[in-house]
């Protein structure tokens, strides 16, 4: 890439979202996520993957403003992440691996709930919902509980939510997990449309096929990042015939027990 | 922003299948029942008669004392020791000795014993018991003196009577003392601790975090949590002065604006305890245990069941950074003496106090980013 064509504004290149230099986090004398750097592109979907407690949630959550970094620097969707983490979050959309709508809400009431939070106007909401429970063919469950929908519809429904505000970028941590192959497929594919508009897409993932749909992949292994490139540079170069392969010689390195 | 948080708690609080029914279930039940239970009014003594005298005088002043109210002869022997045994089996807490001659004595010496012997494993029951027996033998005595001195003709015995006047509850009545009190413990349930019981259960449930990624502002996101609560709060004691009017015809004597201004400061320090409290437990266990270790500690220390002023030094100080002390204090001289907001000056800036600090707490030790 090239350095001579940054941009004055918070010093990243015009495509480039989230850009994160040497970014750390200890708790005590653990470090969690340690000394990582790298850049996404707009539009990117993004694998981040690890074994568990490689620290990729904590580098996420220092990412989406949930989490202070111990040093390092980060730049997301142009602002600080140590100081403007509040913007941040304007700016973004997250889904986290323990799902997080509300239950107790109805479909439409989940909807209307985070739109209104991230200020889509109320005629819009209106509007849009319709627009989206036709598109997920989920017009019949529009006064449905939350609580009594398979959990392959639950998480389409929190990724719909996520991006419903259109943000720059949306941050998926491990949001397959548990779902049967169909709808991870089904889910896939709202993945791309979301990257399609212009969404960046970075996402966690424990699922090596998954990892096959990413424009790029990160390999973290304990807490540093010991690969970085597209899933066939990836193969190339540890010599793998499939991802899975690739993740197995990195992973055997890991020293820290799995949590 | 905030319209949309609110809407979503009233939903939430609408739909859960128990918290409407307790909340209006509770007034009632506060009010009706917990002043019966909760009664100091000593009655149902049950009484041991050990009359050795069998004559007129001493049967009619077994009948006054049996038809004062206060008291079930349970057991008539014919010994004292015959009477402890009863006392033993639990059967009689109080032995009314009349001993032999009670009648001859007592007309031509002007001057008998009777003897009370009172278990007070109970000390309450017993020394009320026996108070009042006494006041009941004495009330006779006066009686039979009157008749006496009408028939002997004889020099007037200058006696003094003392005659108290209870001023603001005459009766004496438990229930009256009581009843402010518990409208307070409701208000600080359902107010102080519901929103914070409701801010653990999203953290327990991860909604919490999805919140804390959103742009919802600590303050929003506090505010949106408090103010169902606080309109569930004002109904509920709405509710409890209805009841209270409704049933035992308890109005206050003061005014709805004293209450309903003080129950606003209340309200305020309490949500903010409640909310100093969530953002320190992770878990509704801890929560519960927290506020309930709390809400013992407030209970005994405000003087809900005993006077502040018989607390040793040290509690006494203490139980003045409860903020159930003031408020009940304010309650019940509301209600039973009429006092104004202008007499109250203490108890309203100790709950402003309150107001401030819990409330500046529970802002800066809630962190949206760790």
């Amino acid at each position: 890439m090239n350095n001579n064509i940054q941009t004055s504004e918070q010093g990243l290149k015009p495509d480039i979202v989230i850009s994160v230099d040497n970014l750390t986090k200890r708790f005590g004398s653990f470090t969690a996520v340690d000394n990582i750097s790298f850049d996404v592109k707009k539009g990117e979907i993004f694998g981040f993957l690890g074994a568990n407690g490689a620290g990729k949630t904590t580098a996420m959550r220092m990412l989406s403003g949930l989490s202070y970094a111990t040093s390092g620097k980060g730049i997301v969707a142009g602002f600080d992440i140590n100081t403007q983490s509040e913007q941040i979050k304007k700016t973004i959309g997250y889904m986290s691996q323990k799902f997080a709508l509300y239950d107790d809400l109805k479909v439409w009431e989940n909807i209307r709930l985070f739109a209104g939070i991230y200020g889509v106007p109320d005629k819009e909401i209106t509007l849009r919902t319709d627009a989206l429970l036709k598109q997920l063919g989920f017009e019949k469950e529009r006064d449905t509980l939350v609580q009594s929908l398979p959990l392959g519809w639950k998480q389409k429904l929190a990724f719909s939510v996520a991006i419903f505000h259109e943000p720059t970028i949306v941050f998926l941590d491990e949001p397959t997990g548990g779902v049967d192959p169909a709808a991870r497929r089904n889910f896939w594919e709202m993945i791309y449309q979301a990257s399609d508009r212009g969404i960046t897409v970075f996402v966690t993932t424990h699922y090596m096929d998954e990892a096959e749909y990413c424009n790029r992949v990160s390999i973290m292994v304990d807490g540093k990042i010991e690969a970085l490139d597209s899933p066939k540079n990836l193969k190339i170069q540890f010599n793998a015939k499939n991802m899975d392969e690739v993740f197995h010689k990195l992973a055997r390195k890991s020293t820290r027990k799995a949590d | 922003m905030l319209k949309y948080l609110i809407e979503k708690e009233f939903k939430q609080f609408f739909r859960n299948s128990f918290l409407p029914r307790i909340v209006i279930a509770m007034p009632f039940m506060a009010i009706l029942i917990f002043p019966m239970v909760a009664n100091y009014d000593v009655k149902n003594i049950n009484l041991s008669i050990v009359d050795n005298d069998k004559s007129p005088y001493s049967s009619q002043m077994v009948r006054k004392i049996e038809s004062s109210g206060y008291f079930r002869i349970t057991d008539v022997s014919s010994t004292y020791n015959e009477a402890l045994k009863s006392i033993e089996q639990n059967k009689s807490d109080v032995i009314l000795e009349i001993p032999n001659q009670f009648e001859t004595d007592l007309v031509r010496e002007g001057e008998t014993r009777v003897l009370i012997s009172t278990n007070t494993v109970n000390g309450m029951k017993g020394s009320l018991g026996s108070a009042y027996l006494s006041a009941i033998v004495a009330d006779f005595n006066s009686q039979i003196r009157s008749e006496l001195m009408q028939i002997k003709k004889g020099i007037q015995v200058p006696a003094i009577e003392i005659v108290p006047m209870y001023k603001f509850n005459p009766r004496l009545i438990y229930k009256v003392f009581m009843i402010p009190a518990i409208m307070i413990m409701i208000l600080a349930l359902v107010c102080g601790f519901l929103p914070a019981l409701n801010i653990v259960g999203e953290k327990e449930s991860g909604t919490f975090e999805q919140m804390n990624v959103t742009p919802v502002s600590k303050i929003h996101f506090i505010l949106a949590k408090l103010i169902p609560y606080w309109v569930v709060g004002f109904v509920v004691l709405t509710i409890c002065f209805l009841a209270a009017w409704a049933f035992y015809g308890f109005l206050p004597v003061g005014s709805f604006v004293t209450l309903y201004v003080f129950t606003t400061l209340f309200v305020l320090a309490i949500s903010g305890f409640g909310l100093v409290i969530s953002n320190y437990a992770n878990t509704i266990q801890q929560a519960i245990f927290m506020i309930f270790f709390f809400v013992m500690t407030f209970i005994f220390m405000s003087g809900l069941y005993t006077p502040v002023a018989s607390m040793p030094q040290w509690a006494q100080a203490l139980s003045t950074i409860s903020p159930l002390k003031y408020i009940i204090m304010v309650f019940r001289l509301v209600y039973l003496k009429g006092s104004s907001v202008s007499d109250l000056f203490v108890p309203f800036f100790a709950l402003m106090g309150f107001a401030v600090f819990f409330n500046g707490w529970a802002v800066l030790s809630y962190h949206k980013k760790n």
